[in-house]
C-alpha cells in the first residue's frame, strides 16, 4: 500500500468566484505531523474542506488516500474550529466520544457485540487523550483545553488515517497549547497517524513538525519548516519584504507580513 | 368541567380515580394526555439541544392560523394545525439549524400569521369559543376519534425518531462534524422539524398554542439540568410531561380552573425547584470558599482557565468554567 495520504498539484480553489489561493503542491505521506500555517482569512479551512471533499477545486489535482476526496470518508477524523458545544450543554464527554464512533450510523445498536465495540472503541480515543477521568464530566463545564482534547478522541473514536485539527491551539494560553501540541505529536508517534493542523502561530509546533504548508497571499509554500521558514522563502510568498527572526530558544518571529506573528509570541 | 365542581379529591387517590374514569371524556383527555406527554418529551430534548425553543414557541403561533383558517372552512382544526406548522417547519429547516436562532425574521412571520389568524376568526362566528380552545386548550373536550389521530400521527412520528435517534444527536450536538462525515443534517433537521410539528400540532388539544412551550420546552430543559446522559434526559422529560398531564387532569376534574392552567403550573413548579438548586448550592459554598480563598498563594490556585483560555463559543459572561452549573438566565 501506498504511503501517500495526500497529494496536490497545481490545486487552486476558489469561494464564490474570489479565488482563495492557486498552485498549492504538496504530499502528505503516512504518521507525518504537518503544520497549516498562515494569517486568517488565508484559506487554511478552505484546504481542509477540499481534502474533506466539502468544497471542489476550480482547478489542479488532489486525491486523498489515492482517490478524488469525498464527503464522509471514514479514513479521515476532522476536529472543526467552531463548535455547537457551550455552557448549557450539560452532555457528558463520553456521549459525544461514543457519537464519534458510531453516531453517523443509523439504526441504534442491537447485539451485545455492538455495544462492546462501541465501548471499547470509546474508552481507547479517551484514554489515548489521557482523558479518561473527564469521561463523566459535562461539556458544558469544560475548559477550553479539556473540550480539545475531548473532541480529539470523538475524531479517534473513528480510527482515523488522517486527521484534521481546524485552529485547536486558539483560545489556549502557551503552556496549555504545548500540553496540547506535545499530545498530538504523541498521537501522531503511535498511532502513525498523518496529522494537519491549522494554526496561526509555528512556535508552539516548530520542533515536532515534518513539514510546513504555509498559506499566504493567494498562494501556497510546502516543505521543511526550515526551507519553507526563511526570509526569502517568506519574503517570495507574500511579495512584500517579509523578515523572519529568531530566538535565542529556536522561536521565531515573522515580521512584515500582512498579518505580524510578532503579537503571537508574546 | 364546570358542573361537576360538586365532588372534592379525597384521600383515596385511586378511588378518584376509578370513579374519574368512569367518565368517557376523562378517559379521552387521559389517553390523549398520554401520547402527548410521550411525544412532547422525547421532542422537547431536542429542541432544548438544538436550542431551537423558538423556533418551537414560533410554530405554535403559526399554527393558530391554520387552526382558525380550518375552522372557518369547518374543516377539523387539527388538520389546519399540522398543515401550518409542517409548512413553516419545513421552511425554517431548509435554512439550517443556525436558522433557529433567526428570532426576527421567525418573529416577524410569527406576527404576521397570528394576525392571519385573527382574521380567519373574524370572519367565522363562532368566534369566542373556537379561539379560546386553540389559544389554551380544551382537554375535556376530545372525542375518540381525536384520540385515535392522536396516537395515528404520533406513531410513525415516534418510529422514525427511534430509527434516526442517533444520528439526529450527533447533527445536534456537532453539526460540522456530522456534516463532514456525510450526513444528511438538512434532511435530519427537517425530520426534527416534522416531528416538533406534529408534536406541536396534537399538544395544541390539550394546552393550546400560548402555553406550547410548557411541554415542547420545559420537560427537557428541566431534565437536561438533572441528567448528563441524552438516553435519560429523554426519559427524565417524558416522565416530567406525563406527570404534569396526569396530575393536570386529574386536579382539573375536580376545580373549575382550565385544566391546561394546572399542567403548565406544575411543569413550572418542578422547572423553578430544579433552576434553584445550583443556587442554593452556590450560597452554600460560597461562605466555604470565602474562608479557603485567601490562603492559597497564586500559583497554587488549581487550573480556573481564564476567559481567553476558553474557545468564543463557550464565552459567556461568567469568567470561570466553575460557574456553568449556576447558569446563565
Amino acid at each position: 500500500m501506498t504511503p501517500v495520504v495526500a497529494q496536490a498539484e497545481r490545486l487552486e480553489v476558489a469561494y464564490r468566484q474570489h479565488l482563495v489561493w492557486s498552485d498549492a503542491n504538496f504530499r502528505i505521506e503516512r504518521g507525518e505531523f504537518v503544520a497549516v500555517i498562515g494569517p486568517n482569512g488565508a484559506g487554511k479551512t478552505t484546504l481542509f474542506r477540499l481534502l474533506l471533499g466539502l468544497i471542489h477545486p476550480t482547478a489542479g489535482h488532489v486525491e486523498v488516500f489515492g482517490a478524488p476526496p469525498r464527503r464522509g470518508n471514514p479514513k479521515i477524523g476532522y476536529v472543526p474550529q467552531t463548535h455547537l458545544v457551550d455552557r448549557d450543554t450539560n452532555v457528558e464527554a463520553v456521549q459525544l466520544v461514543r457519537l464519534g464512533f458510531s453516531g453517523h450510523r443509523w439504526l441504534p445498536n442491537v447485539t451485545p457485540a455492538m455495544f462492546r465495540a462501541e465501548r471499547d472503541a470509546t474508552e481507547e480515543a479517551l484514554r489515548s487523550v489521557g482523558a479518561t477521568e473527564l469521561a463523566k464530566k459535562s461539556l458544558g463545564a469544560m475548559s477550553g483545553g479539556e473540550l480539545q482534547r475531548i473532541f480529539l478522541a470523538e475524531a479517534l473514536a473513528g480510527h482515523p488515517e488522517l486527521l484534521l485539527l481546524d485552529e485547536p491551539l486558539a483560545n489556549l494560553d502557551l503552556r496549555r497549547a504545548g500540553e496540547l501540541v506535545e499530545l498530538v505529536h504523541g498521537l501522531v508517534e503511535s498511532r502513525n497517524v498523518a496529522t494537519l493542523l491549522v494554526a496561526h502561530d509555528i512556535n508552539p509546533l516548530i520542533r515536532h513538525l515534518d513539514k510546513v504548508i504555509y498559506i499566504a497571499n493567494g498562494r501556497v509554500a510546502t516543505g521543511l519548516p526550515h526551507e519553507v521558514l526563511t526570509t526569502e522563502s517568506l519574503t517570495e510568498l507574500y511579495g512584500v519584504p517579509v523578515e523572519v527572526l529568531h530566538d535565542s530558544r529556536g522561536n521565531l518571529v515573522i515580521v512584515g507580513g500582512e498579518d505580524s506573528h510578532a503579537d503571537a509570541v508574546a | 368541567m364546570t358542573n361537576i365542581t360538586w365532588t372534592w379529591w379525597s384521600w383515596n387517590l385511586i378511588g378518584d380515580l376509578r370513579g374519574m374514569l368512569q367518565y368517557e371524556f376523562v378517559r379521552n383527555a387521559f389517553e390523549a394526555g398520554t401520547i402527548i406527554a410521550v411525544l412532547a418529551g422525547i421532542v422537547s430534548y431536542l429542541v432544548v439541544l438544538r436550542r431551537s425553543s423558538f423556533a418551537s414557541h414560533a410554530l405554535g403561533h403559526i399554527g393558530f392560523s391554520g387552526a382558525a383558517g380550518a375552522v372557518l372552512f369547518a374543516v377539523n382544526p387539527f388538520y389546519g394545525l399540522l398543515v401550518a406548522t409542517t409548512v413553516s417547519g419545513s421552511g425554517i429547516a431548509l435554512l439550517g439549524q443556525k436558522a433557529s436562532h433567526r428570532d426576527v425574521e421567525i418573529g416577524t412571520i410569527l406576527a404576521f400569521s397570528l394576525a392571519l389568524g385573527l382574521l380567519f376568526l373574524a370572519f367565522y362566528n363562532g368566534y369566542a369559543t373556537e379561539a379560546y380552545s386553540i389559544l389554551f386548550g380544551e382537554i375535556v373536550g376530545i372525542s375518540n376519534a381525536e384520540v385515535t389521530l392522536t396516537l395515528e400521527s404520533s406513531i410513525p412520528i415516534l418510529i422514525v425518531l427511534g430509527l434516526v435517534y442517533r444520528q439526529l444527536l450527533f447533527a445536534s450536538l456537532d453539526e460540522e462534524v456530522a456534516d463532514a462525515k456525510g450526513m444528511h443534517t438538512l434532511l435530519l433537521g427537517w425530520i426534527f422539524m416534522m416531528a416538533l410539528a406534529v408534536a406541536i400540532s396534537i399538544a395544541v388539544t390539550i394546552i393550546g398554542v400560548l402555553l406550547i412551550f410548557a411541554l415542547t420546552v420545559t420537560p427537557a430543559a428541566i431534565a437536561i439540568r438533572l441528567a448528563k446522559r441524552p438516553l435519560y434526559a429523554v426519559i427524565l422529560a417524558v416522565l416530567i410531561a406525563l406527570f404534569a398531564t396526569w396530575a393536570g387532569i386529574f386536579i382539573g376534574f375536580y376545580e373549575v380552573e382550565p385544566t391546561s392552567f394546572f399542567i403548565v403550573t406544575i411543569v413550572f413548579a418542578i422547572y423553578v425547584v430544579v433552576r434553584s438548586i445550583p443556587l442554593m448550592v452556590r450560597l452554600k459554598n460560597w461562605t466555604a470558599a470565602t474562608v479557603r480563598r485567601a490562603p492559597i498563594p497564586e500559583r497554587a490556585r488549581p487550573a480556573a482557565p481564564s476567559v481567553d483560555s476558553v474557545p468564543p463559543a463557550l464565552r459567556t459572561e461568567g469568567p470561570s468554567a466553575a460557574s456553568v452549573e449556576a447558569d446563565a438566565s
